[in-house]
């Protein structure tokens, strides 16, 4: 604990580093089926705020906020996944990203929206400035024990006829239909699976950070949600659980170098995506990139005995 | 309401989306790749353009091409560290977009290491401001420049593909990339051409947009850039000329619900557009059905 203090890994950024985690989980199932969603942040704003209206509006208690907020957004996952998981590669990029836009704006002009109809004066989003104000009530323990749910939970999912489903459609989608798998359903059902949990991470997040606004929730928040899933690898779960620690981590570690830690994010997802494409957890990248390196020195000694 | 004037405003804003939207349109085409970091290319023209008017004092006619060179060699140094590498190992479109979401990450930071985040501004008395005398609508002499320039190089881009010999090239890569190299056409040195194109492109329209709004920061790019791929979907992805007409039709879309009291919504209804262009007419508006549907 020391230690991880004195290089700048405090609790607060630990329990990010936990959040994050969630987060890259979430990703991973979208990508593990084999869709390019970037919806996860738009569902994580739709969970955190309908976590917090119900802690703070409604009185109750954290639990009832994360398990509304996940409910909310597994439920409104449906209308969206059912038209839009038709769409393959770089459409569903784009249609999810126009998704994303689309809830931080209504989330933006909720009030004034719900005000004119119902013709009372609301104050439940609140608009640009976002809700502020939130006890700060996740404690580590909450992320802890919901992180090793998650991951339990992924491990049976693998070992599940469903998971084996989820790789099968990745592989090839008419083949996995040949074979009797409802390639529908599956994706629906994983598209589901991964906006509750991105839901969860959003209300734990709330009520960590203490203010939400919809600007928190946009493109950039959808591409860091990619970067964790990426970085870490999505061959195994534990992957984006490694992506997530380590981005998050990484800059407190060089905090000394702050104003350039944008270029060192970006540079990190560069150099992995070209030079690492499997991600950090995947030992057969490792070892490709390692004989492509000692290749390389071979070919230079090679080439310096023959001159 | 003045119609005329949401129209006039339409049609010079709709000038800057086309220009825009042509970029990500021309590397679509020709790649199949999506280019996130085309945005971002987009911003530096605009800084670009800007450190030539105030730091060399060159008048914004002459910072136009000098930005486009600019932005166009970025772009040729973007496909040479995010594309081509790759390229090489036939990696999935997707890594290529993540990749170009790297790259455009760490242009922006790299720019707003150099410029801050404060919003930068053309001097006074380096664009005419004053409203035309005499019309029945207002206009500038800026926005009329702007959409001079950008149908200009419209004009340009479309002869270049159809007439010359090197766009003859582009259309055969995009073709059939392996066909194109049987018949001698040098593939890499095209898809280095393109994304200079789309680089100057971008670069132009990013001066425009500067000169429009007289305000830039690193994050501009983050304004045109969903907006851009709505143009593209409207127009039908690599489709050039849907580019150009979806640019019109987003920025009309975007004009008119201003106009009518929804500028609180002008985005979503920009994207609920996307969306459903892109659940009902994937080609595009303008576009014919493909074989090979998305």
């Amino acid at each position: 604990m020391e230690f991880l203090r004195s290089i700048g890994i405090t609790e607060i950024v630990m329990q990010f580093m936990l959040i994050n985690a969630i987060l890259g989980l979430s990703m991973y199932l979208v990508l593990y089926t084999g869709m390019f969603s970037l919806a996860n942040a738009g569902f994580m704003s739709i969970g955190a705020y309908t976590g917090v209206i119900l802690t703070q509006n409604f009185d109750q208690p954290l639990w009832v906020g994360l398990l509304g907020g996940m409910a909310v957004a597994g439920v409104l996952a449906v209308p969206i996944g059912l038209p839009v998981l038709r769409l393959k590669d770089i459409y569903l990029a784009i249609a999810t990203i126009g998704f994303g836009e689309v809830v931080r704006i209504l989330i933006l002009n909720f009030d004034t929206l719900a005000g004119s109809l119902t013709g009372e004066s609301v104050r439940l989003t609140r608009g640009a400035l976002g809700i502020t104000g939130i006890p700060k009530i996740t404690e580590t323990w909450h992320l802890a024990a919901f992180l090793v749910v998650t991951g339990f939970i992924m491990i049976r999912l693998h070992r599940s006829r469903f998971g084996r489903a989820m790789a099968a459609v990745r592989q090839d989608e008419p083949a996995a239909a040949n074979m009797g798998i409802n390639v529908v359903y599956t994706k629906n059902m994983v598209f589901i699976m991964s906006a509750v949990l991105a839901a969860a991470a959003g209300v734990l997040k709330a009520h960590l950070t203490r203010t939400i606004s919809p600007g928190d929730y946009g493109f950039d928040q959808a591409v860091s949600i990619l970067a964790f899933a990426v970085l870490g690898g999505t061959s195994t779960w534990v992957g984006p659980l490694v992506g997530g620690f380590v981005l998050t981590a990484l800059p407190e570690v060089l905090r000394d170098f702050k104003q350039y830690r944008g270029i060192v994010n970006g540079s990190i997802l560069l150099l992995v995506i070209v030079y690492l494409p499997g991600g950090l957890v995947n030992p057969a990248g490792w070892s490709q990139l390692w004989t492509r390196l000692r290749g390389k020195k071979q070919g230079d000694t090679l080439t310096a005995e023959v001159s | 309401m003045n119609i005329t004037q949401q129209v006039v405003n339409a049609i010079w804003l709709g000038g800057v989306y086309s220009l825009f939207a042509l970029g990500y349109a021309l590397v679509f085409s020709i790649l199949g790749v999506l280019n996130l970091a085309h945005s971002a290319v987009f911003m530096w023209g605009a800084f670009i353009g800007l450190v030539m008017v105030t730091q060399f004092s060159f008048s914004v006619w002459l910072a136009i091409p000098v930005a486009m060179l600019g932005a166009g060699l970025i772009g040729v140094l973007l496909d040479a560290v995010a594309f081509a590498p790759l390229r090489r190992r036939n990696a999935p479109r997707i890594a290529q977009l993540i990749s170009s979401i790297g790259a455009a990450i760490l242009l922006v930071n790299i720019a707003q290491l150099i410029f801050g985040t404060q919003p930068e501004r053309f001097p006074l008395g380096s664009i005419p401001t004053d409203t035309i005398e005499g019309l029945p609508f207002r206009i500038t002499p800026i926005q009329i420049i702007i959409l001079l320039v950008s149908v200009a190089l419209m004009a340009l881009l479309q002869y270049m593909v159809i007439r010359t010999r090197a766009g003859q090239a582009m259309r055969a890569v995009a073709f059939n990339q392996r066909v194109a190299s049987l018949l001698g056409v040098n593939v890499s040195g095209i898809f280095r051409m393109t994304f200079f194109l789309a680089g100057a492109l971008a670069g132009a329209a990013g001066v425009l947009y500067g000169l429009a709004y007289n305000s830039m920061t690193p994050f501009m790019g983050d304004q045109v850039a969903l907006k851009g791929l709505t143009v593209i979907v409207l127009g039908g992805m690599g489709n050039i000329q849907g580019a150009v007409v979806g640019g019109f039709v987003v920025a009309a879309l975007e004009v008119f619900s201003i106009a009518n009291g929804g500028s609180n919504y002008r985005d979503a209804f920009v994207f609920t557009l996307l969306f459903l262009i892109l659940l009902f007419r994937p080609q595009g508006l303008v576009g014919q059905k493909e074989h090979t549907r998305a």
